[in-house]
């Protein structure tokens, strides 16, 4: 589409390259750093990076839903969870373990999932909403740590990591790099397929729910259908995450199912920048870093949740846009 | 008819007289951090994930206190004052400047607070429970068990804070002034009562309210850091149950859900009995999302 006659009258000094491509520029000089990480940085670290990836694209599922519907679930720790648990049944029921089958696995167990959540919890709104959303998740937590025989209980499941494998071509044993590579593989496709979804038709209906939901109801939508279709995506996108953290750390715990972790997903997004779906990894990672860091400088036992949460507190009162909420505009055109 | 006969046999009638008067019991505490829930939220719009936080804090504070001054009830009141003027502070510091944005900013910010009051309690008081002695330790026979007398007791403190909190809204100046804010804050403003400051209170108040309830609940559960977490979530259902900022319902609503877990515990583990209530929630959003005792408006 040609630009409106309304630009033109602008003479603003424009930069030369169009937004277009000094996005796409930006975008792979950041995936090209991120390749090169693992080359580059000792064997902890680059870890450490592959799992701040994979916080990272938890939040950014999250992030469809706070950003752009514009309603918060704090129960994404029910959707990550069960993708979890789903990528180690496959794991533990199969040999031998098969990558695709552990993801496809830990897909339908958050699918599930989210369909369940969906269907009940966008009945209601706002902070109604984010109690259901956390209550289902506790049910969640409860069901899977009392029903020890097939869950484990409190301890959990420990299964062997897959091998990278495509059928015919290549099959090998997954390294600290590799591992990297392929979770940077999946969480790009996801950050892309979040995008397009965002600036397509039905993201720009989530946008006006954000919006005005009395008056997008006023204009035809169907608003409970779109809340719950929403609600079902980004639970799949957080059941990947799941999936890929099950297969990189090759366990399963009641603990990622607990509370706390819709909590440090709410607070990733916040911390990043609502609506930037680029900004929840972010805070992802300023959020594990600083984490680290007090863990290394205090040593473990320390309540690194203390200083993270005052910076929580102080940064919705005084930076309620996040660390990226300057480029809101620029990264969603 | 055999069966029926067999099953109706089957019914341990004094477990579920007990289990009466335990739900009860819990009904009432519940009650008093429910109706505290209530009240903020009916004033505010806010809802206040760190209530859970406060009635824990509470409870510690009690622990302390008991363990300085021998006094049971001294510690009661003292810990009901020093969090009252701490959930006041708190009000002041992180609240009062989010004052005018969206709801979801508030529940973020009292969700942080919960954060760190939590990870304040393990760090200081570590991660094993404490316990803390009945302050009446006499009991009275119940069927095959000896069952203390200091529960009635709670039940019936409760009860009488709870009806000295309705009197208070009913009768008294500030009561008016809180019921005025709640109906109508512009108005309110308007007619000279100083709504910041009522707000204030209210938090003071409801803080007050979580740790007076986490004091009592303290001898027979002990005292831990992961507390509040259970019990905001016990809360918080109760509030939807019995309909968002209405205090009659959420009295009504605790003593349901709590009656509902201790009959279900009969049944089964008690951690699972939980999941009876959720269920009671979801059919609540399902078919009265404003509430099973919400009046009509």
């Amino acid at each position: 589409m040609t630009s409106a006659p309304l630009d033109k009258g602008l003479p603003l000094k424009r930069s030369r390259l169009s937004h277009t491509a000094t996005y796409w520029l930006v975008f792979g000089a950041v995936l090209a750093l991120l390749v090169a990480a693992p080359l580059v940085l000792p064997v902890f670290w680059s870890g450490f990076l592959t799992e701040i990836l994979i916080w990272g694209l938890l939040a950014m599922s999250s992030d469809l839903l706070i950003g752009y519907t514009g309603i918060v679930s704090f129960g994404h720790s029910a959707f990550f969870g069960l993708g979890m648990y789903g990528a180690a049944a496959a794991l533990l029921l199969v040999s031998p373990p098969n990558l695709w089958l552990a993801i496809v696995f830990g897909l339908v167990g958050a699918a599930g999932a989210a369909l369940c959540v969906a269907y009940f919890s966008t009945r209601i709104r706002d902070i109604y909403f984010a109690i259901a959303t956390l209550i289902f998740a506790q049910i969640f937590y409860v069901i899977i740590f009392t029903w020890t025989s097939v869950t484990g209980g409190e301890n959990g499941l420990i299964f062997d990591q897959p091998h990278f494998a495509i059928p015919f071509i290549v099959n090998v044993p997954f390294h600290t790099a590799t591992m990297h590579w392929f979770v940077l593989a999946v969480v790009t496709a996801s950050y892309l397929t979040l995008r397009r979804i965002t600036q397509s038709p039905f993201g720009m209906v989530l946008q006006s729910i954000r919006e005005n939901e009395a008056r997008t109801r006023a204009i035809g939508y169907p608003v409970e259908r779109y809340k719950i279709v929403s609600v079902m995506i980004s639970g799949l996108f957080a059941g990947l995450a799941g999936a890929l953290y099950a297969i990189q750390k090759e366990f399963a715990a009641p603990d990622f199912v607990y509370f706390l972790t819709s909590g440090e997903t709410v607070i990733y997004n916040l911390i990043g920048g609502v609506g930037t779906l680029v900004g929840p990894i972010v805070g992802a990672g300023f959020f594990q870093l600083l984490r680290q860091f007090m863990a290394q400088w205090f040593g473990d036992q320390f309540p690194y949740l203390i200083p993270l949460g005052l910076v929580f507190i102080a940064m919705i009162i005084f930076l309620p846009q996040g660390l990226l909420g300057f480029a809101r505009r620029w990264l969603n055109k | 008819m055999a069966s029926i006969g067999q099953f109706l046999h089957s019914i341990p009638v004094d477990l579920l007289i007990i289990q009466t008067i335990n739900g009860i019991v819990t009904g009432m505490i519940l009650a008093l951090v429910a109706s505290g829930l209530t009240l903020i939220f009916g004033i505010m719009d806010v809802v206040n994930f760190a209530h859970g936080e406060l009635f824990m804090l509470g409870a510690y504070m009690g622990v302390v206190a008991f363990a300085m001054t021998g006094n049971f009830w001294l510690a009661l009141a003292l810990a009901a004052l020093i969090i009252g003027i701490f959930g006041a502070a708190l009000q002041i510091v992180t609240l009062r400047p989010l004052i005018g944005r969206s709801p979801l900013n508030t529940i973020l910010a009292t969700f942080g607070i919960s954060l760190v009051l939590q990870n304040y309690a393990l760090w200081q008081f570590g991660p094993v429970a404490r316990k803390m002695a009945e302050p009446i330790s006499a009991e009275f026979t119940l069927f095959y068990l000896q069952y203390p007398w200091y529960r009635i007791v709670i039940a019936l403190l409760s009860g009488a804070i709870i009806s000295a909190l309705w009197l208070f809204l009913k009768f008294n100046r500030y009561g008016v002034w809180i019921r005025a804010t709640t109906q109508d804050r512009v108005m309110a403003q308007a007619m000279g009562i100083p709504v910041p400051l009522v707000y204030t209170g209210v938090f003071g108040l409801g803080a007050a309210m979580a740790a007076v309830s986490g004091v009592l609940f303290a001898p027979f559960g002990g005292v831990d850091s992961s507390m509040g977490l259970q019990w905001v979530l016990e809360a918080f259902i109760v509030v939807v149950v019995g309909g968002m900022g209405n205090l009659g319902g959420s009295i009504v609503a605790a003593i349901f859900i709590s009656l509902l877990e201790a009959y279900a515990a009969v049944w089964l583990d008690p951690s699972q009995a939980v999941i009876a209530s959720f269920v009671v929630l979801i059919l609540t959003l399902l078919f009265r999302p404003t509430g099973l005792f919400a009046a009509p408006k």
